[in-house]
């Protein structure tokens, strides 16, 4: 099970981030104004299972899906007209197939549910922060603060809401978005749903509509959050070709058999003169 | 659209110096820019100052400048450990050969070094976690897939050992020379066996960096076991030039002096080989560690070399200054990796080049 989240139809009303918050019962991640654009949450993190960000983008000329301000904005070189388009994007853990996080965590607290999701079990997990490096979306987080909350030392993210799951509930975010572009629902089906409506918004002259994370041979394995953007991954702050590092422990392995070995020989031979020099 | 790819010209291939750069204010560029025009406000790293810049200038996209991949939230008790634990690693190797070879004076100095800094590391490792009471968490599976579980147990079966052998020193105190003898030969198998699993602690450690998504150790990676060993070998060879009696300290040196050498040549390695994500290692925090890193592993062999075999101090001094740059060098690798993984510019930059198409 996972989520499609189609950013064409997001209108950034955080209805998924609040509804996020209330069922899981995550704490506030920081009251302070950004000054990016409507977001003040800034990115996914230990309290923020649910981030949408907002990027002002100017487009000349007016694509399809832009939003035309009609308002003449003065330039540099005296006024001159200026159109610009929203891009709003509601992000989320992947639940990758192939999850960095869960690879690397040394006490079994992360684990892979009946639901194909990652999740972390608070009773287990005591810290060490090492998933917090390995996911190459920079997902899950530690939490720090605040002080009485009951998971504070302990890695967190998104769940997929696997108590509702367990209970036949849609998650929350996907129950609470209003516009239906958070889709919550089997990996295949939301998969040639997904095709299907980047071919509509191509043929409808969207060229920038593509699928992210739809790919089941990409660097972690295709994700169980797969998104339809309508710019570079980057712009909304993904990573263009995440891959998940344990693909590359076998050879680091064996770099570290060599080096060991080469010390053990190099401590050895050290020996061989003897005593005095 | 396709036009981001060809304005993402970046940096990643063999053969820069680090140098230091002179990055221009606006960190907080915008991940605006238009849809086929000219890009708007898309992040342009400028040079300057007249100083060589290492890499080319690498346009790239990025969310108002925020980090795509987390920093560890580990603190300074890391590469603290990273650097205890070499030195365990390496002291006890020098503990098993001085053990073999009849060099009492030595063995009992690497012994107590090996256990104090045993001690002191996993005291940084429990310290760091979020949750130190549940510290046995790390026992309660045997994960292959995750470095830190193979080190954890790594640790469990190294230390008892270490911990043993240095106890042992204790017996002739404790039980009279006459009756010593029993757990001094005790102390040898588990000193020997300590030894076994010695240079995997001192190596594991880089795998452990390098299994991650932070640019700077993932790129590092295949080298990071190579610079640890070195810097574990340099680190126990300078600790046993202070602490052990002259006369018997010539494999520490040697050791010590060979640590020094593979640690620069690592280091130039990694520089050379990690290409675009390599660069955060000369600058800022990382780059006032590495700096030291050299001068210090110079200045140590240096010393060493010339006056190292002859004069108590001047050996002492040597090793110390071994031991100064092996942790020096943990530290720049360790904030390297932070600052890599906090510029979205590392992970995006060379990710888009792998993307290119033809390559």
């Amino acid at each position: 099970m996972g989520f499609f989240t189609d950013t064409s139809v997001c209108i950034g009303c955080k209805a998924c981030e609040v509804a996020c918050k209330e069922w899981n019962h995550v704490p506030e991640d920081g009251l302070s104004l950004t000054g990016m654009s409507y977001d003040n949450s800034v990115g996914l993190g230990a309290s923020t299972w649910r981030h949408v960000a907002f990027i002002e983008q100017p487009v000349a000329p007016p694509g399809p899906l832009a939003t035309p301000t009609g308002a003449a904005q003065p330039g540099p070189g005296g006024a001159e007209a200026m159109s610009f388009r929203w891009l709003m994007e509601s992000d989320v853990c992947k639940h990758c197939t192939e999850a960095g996080c869960l690879d690397v965590c040394p006490t079994g607290a992360l684990f892979r549910t009946e639901f194909n999701s990652v999740v972390v079990q608070n009773d287990i997990c005591n810290g060490c922060g090492y998933c917090v490096p390995a996911c190459p979306f920079g997902v899950i987080g530690r939490r720090e603060e605040p002080d009485h909350d009951a998971a504070v030392g302990l890695a967190q993210k998104c769940t997929l809401c696997y108590d509702r799951l367990r209970d036949d509930l849609e998650p929350a975010c996907a129950k609470a978005c209003p516009t239906e572009s958070i889709q919550f629902g089997e990996l295949a089906q939301l998969r040639s749903r997904a095709r299907d409506r980047v071919a509509t918004l191509q043929q409808a002259g969207v060229a920038g509509a593509r699928l992210y994370g739809a790919d089941p041979h990409d660097g972690v394995g295709g994700t169980g959050a797969m998104f339809l953007l309508l710019d570079e991954p980057e712009v909304y702050g993904l990573p263009p070709d995440p891959q998940v590092p344990t693909r590359r422990l076998g050879r680091l392995w064996r770099q570290a058999g060599l080096a060991a070995g080469t010390m053990a020989a190099a401590a050895a031979v050290a020996f061989l003169g003897g005593g005095r020099s | 659209m396709t036009g981001t790819m060809d304005r993402v010209r970046s940096a990643v291939g063999a053969g820069r110096s680090w140098g230091r750069t002179v990055t221009d204010g606006s960190s907080s560029g915008n991940g605006h820019r238009s849809g086929d025009g000219a890009p708007a406000q898309t992040r342009r790293r400028r040079r300057g100052g007249g100083e060589q810049p290492m890499v080319p200038d690498a346009e790239f996209t990025s969310y108002y400048g925020r980090p795509v991949v987390r920093p560890s939230p580990w603190t300074a008790d890391i590469p603290a450990y990273l650097f205890l634990g070499g030195l365990a690693g390496g002291s006890s190797l020098l503990a098993a050969g001085a053990d073999l070879t009849g060099l009492a004076g030595l063995r009992r100095a690497t012994r107590a070094t090996a256990l104090a800094a045993l001690g002191g590391g996993t005291y940084a490792l429990v310290h760091d976690l979020g949750r130190p009471s549940r510290m046995h968490h790390m026992l309660r599976v045997a994960k292959p897939t995750s470095p830190m579980s193979v080190g954890s147990w790594l640790l469990a079966a190294y230390g008892p050992l270490a911990g043993a052998a240095a106890a042992s020193e204790l017996a002739p105190a404790v039980l009279g020379e006459g009756r010593a003898a029993a757990v001094l030969r005790l102390g040898r198998a588990a000193g020997l066996g300590a030894a076994g699993f010695a240079p995997a602690v001192a190596s594991y450690t880089g795998v452990l960096l390098g299994d991650t998504a932070t640019p700077t150790w993932a790129e590092a990676g295949p080298y990071l076991p190579w610079l640890f060993v070195s810097g574990a070998a340099a680190a126990a060879g300078g600790a046993a030039l202070v602490t052990a009696p002259r006369g018997q300290s010539a494999p520490a040196r040697r050791l010590g002096l060979a640590g020094a050498v593979g640690e620069l040549v690592a280091t130039e390695v990694v520089k050379r080989r990690a290409g675009l994500a390599g660069e955060p290692m000369g600058q800022g925090r990382a780059g006032r560690y590495a700096r030291g890193a050299r001068w210090c592993t110079v200045a140590g062999a240096g010393l060493g070399l010339s006056v190292g075999g002859r004069s108590r101090l001047g050996a002492a001094a040597a090793g110390a200054l071994l031991a100064a740059g092996s942790w020096c060098s943990r530290f720049a690798v360790f904030h390297g990796g932070q600052q890599s993984a906090a510029d979205p510019r590392y992970t995006v930059v060379p990710q888009r080049e792998r993307l290119r198409p033809g390559t």
